[in-house]
This record gives C-alpha cells, structure tokens and sequence, in this order.
C-alpha cells in the first residue's frame, strides 16, 4: 500500500510546487515508484515545473469524471525512472474535484505506487481539502514570516480535524516542517526569524531548511526539478530533506551563515 | 566621527524577535477559538464580563484552554492583570 503525502501550507507562493517536485524526484531517485498529482484545479503549474507541460493529454479531472484511465492520464518522466506526474485540468469548476471520484483515484494510485505526493493549492478551500484528507504524512512549507507561520499553524489544526484520518480516529496524520527561502545571514543579524523559533512556535518536527536560492528559479525556468541540481544549495537541502523523511539521519546544513570570504562579500555571491 | 559612521553604516533594530512574540500572542488566541468544543469561547466571554465587574481587565486578559492530563481534560484558566488589584467594592451584577 502506497502513503500520501501532502504538500501544504495555507499560504500562497512559499515554495508548495517547488517542494512537491523535488520531493517527488528525490523518492524516486531513492528508487520508490512515485507520483506527484496537481491538486490545483484550474492553475495547473506542477506540468512546468517538472518539464512535462507539452505532454498533457488527458488530466486529473478527466479521469474523476470516467473520460480517460488512470494510465492514460500519468505521465511518465523521461529523466527518473519510476516517477510519474499526474497533471490537473485548467477547468473553472470549482466542484470539479467530486469527494467520490478523488477517493476512487486515490485508492486507485495507493495500490500502484510506493508514495503519493499531493501538490497542494494554497488557501484552505475545497482544493487544499481535497489535497489533505487522504494524507498519511503531511509536509508544511513554511517561510520564516509572519503571515506564513501563522497559516501553516491554521493549516496543522485543520489536518487534525479535517483529514480522513482524523475522522476515522487513526494515528494523526505526521507532519513534517519544512522551512523555505531561509536567510541564515539575516537570522544572524536578527532580521528573520529562526529555526528554533518557528520550530517552537509550530511545535512541529523540522523536515529541512532550503536555504533562499537563485537556483531555484533556473530550475522552474527550464522545467528541471531543483533536486536534479547538484550545484545549487537548494538541491542539496532537498536530497537532505528526502533523506530525512525516509528516515536517515542527516545534520541540518544551511541553517547557520557561512563566513563570507572577502571578495565574496565585497562582489555578491554567485549562486 | 560616529554619526558618519551611523549614516555609512546604519543600524536596524532587530525585528525577527518581535516577530516572534507578535505571533505567538496571535496563535495562543487562535488556537483556543479553534482547537476547543464551541463552548470555550462563550465561557471565555462569559468569565471575561464577570471579571470586569470586578477588577480592570483588558478585553484579551482571559485564557481558556481544555487540555488532557492523563486520561482527565483539565479546563485551564489563566487570567492576567496589568495592575496589582487594588480592593474595590464589588457591585454585584445578578
């Protein structure tokens, strides 16, 4: 039986698809057959993200409603082995995601696939419910920032009330912590809050710490998960991460400023 | 010397700290209108109006949480006054 994890936030533009894709990749790197799903009807993005956008035919939607099979719809990635992308439809119905047809999917998938990933959309609507309620492990991406923090918290109360979980009164859903576009510079210069600050807040588990990375817009420009960068500081919090999650243990880089050498400090950094 | 210095280099107060105290002020109130039965934030109203017509108290003085000690739900409390209270001669509102 595969698990599902969701992406989540409560928020907007924190990283959730950024996150889902490596996420996605990384497991499938490790070997565990894997598919990521766009829960968010009507802007579809994941399809860029991973590179995938001219090969969509038939979508989450289209298979909910009986008008295409679940294998006509994923999309197999040419770069990973065993990872699949499953698009979702630009449709403006907001209802299109019926309660019955996802639950028949993701039964569907759990019996296909080792893990599940869930992309969810932002807000807590019918779509980032839908996202969450069939999840066994959740990873919130969280900003060090006010607004951020405060929606990630709304968003790990409603996964314990509102996940099929806890209607079911199983073990909660796991959540994991996942801190995006971190500063350690500006932690150090008491500009942003830290680690151990949202991680005291939340009370959550840290999953990782993406360090802020131009490399991730390079990533999403050319549709290459960011994992898939071994140059960029974000790939590698992300392999971290993944590692992590599968339970290995593994020191937490980039939560501490690195002394900038001289000329670095003086032109910028390159990365 | 040092007012150039101040405008070379100018210094921010850090703001990362109020941040922090800001949101979980914020968090403590949300998550006892959320987490708790319904019930909660009326008590807590209630318990407010009664405490008033006793001491000074902001609108924000009362806490109330249902926690579990075991296999027993305690219902917490926590009432917080700016001031020493000083006696007054209550006026009985029933």
């Amino acid at each position: 039986m595969g698990k599902v994890i969701v992406v989540t936030s409560g928020k907007g533009g924190v990283g959730k698809t950024t996150t889902a894709a490596a996420m996605a990749t990384g497991l499938a790197l490790r070997g565990h057959k894997t598919v990521v799903i766009d829960f968010d009807v009507g802007l579809r993005n994941l399809d860029l993200v991973m590179g995938c956008e001219r090969r969509v035919v038939f979508d989450f939607i289209n298979v909910i409603n009986g008008d295409a099979k679940l294998n006509q719809a994923l999309i197999r990635d040419k770069r990973i082995d065993k990872l699949y992308v499953f698009p979702t439809s630009q449709t403006r119905d907001k209802d299109a995601l019926k309660r019955e047809g996802v639950d028949r999917v993701m039964d569907e998938l759990r019996a296909e696939f080792d893990y599940i990933v869930c992309d969810s959309p932002a807000g807590i609507e019918h779509g980032a419910l839908s996202a969450l309620y069939h999840a066994d492990q959740a990873v919130i991406v969280t900003n060090p920032e006010i607004s951020s923090v405060r929606d990630s918290d709304r968003i790990i109360g409603i996964l314990a009330s509102k996940s099929r979980r806890a209607e079911r009164n199983e073990p909660p859903v796991a959540e994991h912590l996942l801190l995006t576009r971190y500063s350690p510079e500006r932690v150090a210069r008491g500009e942003m809050l830290s680690v151990d600050d949202v991680k005291e807040i939340l009370s959550v588990r840290i999953l990782g710490i993406i360090p802020e990375s131009e490399s991730v817009l390079r990533a999403s420009n050319t549709g290459t998960p960011v994992i898939l960068d071994p140059s960029s500081p974000a790939g590698r919090a992300y392999e971290d991460a993944v590692a992590r999650f599968l339970g290995e243990q593994r020191e937490l880089r980039f939560a501490k400023a690195e002394r900038k050498r001289f000329f670095r400090a003086l032109f910028g950094r390159a990365q | 010397m040092m007012r150039v210095f101040e405008f070379l280099f100018p210094r921010r107060p850090p703001t990362a700290a109020v941040a922090k105290e800001r949101l979980q002020l914020v968090l403590a109130h949300e998550r006892t209108g959320r987490d708790g039965p319904e019930f909660l934030q009326d008590l807590q109203k209630d318990l407010l109006r009664i405490v008033q017509t006793y001491v000074e108290a902001s609108d924000d003085a009362i806490e109330v949480r249902l926690g579990r000690n075991g296999a027993a739900s305690v219902l917490e409390i926590n009432v917080e006054l700016q001031r020493p209270v000083r006696a007054r001669r209550a006026i009985p509102i029933f």
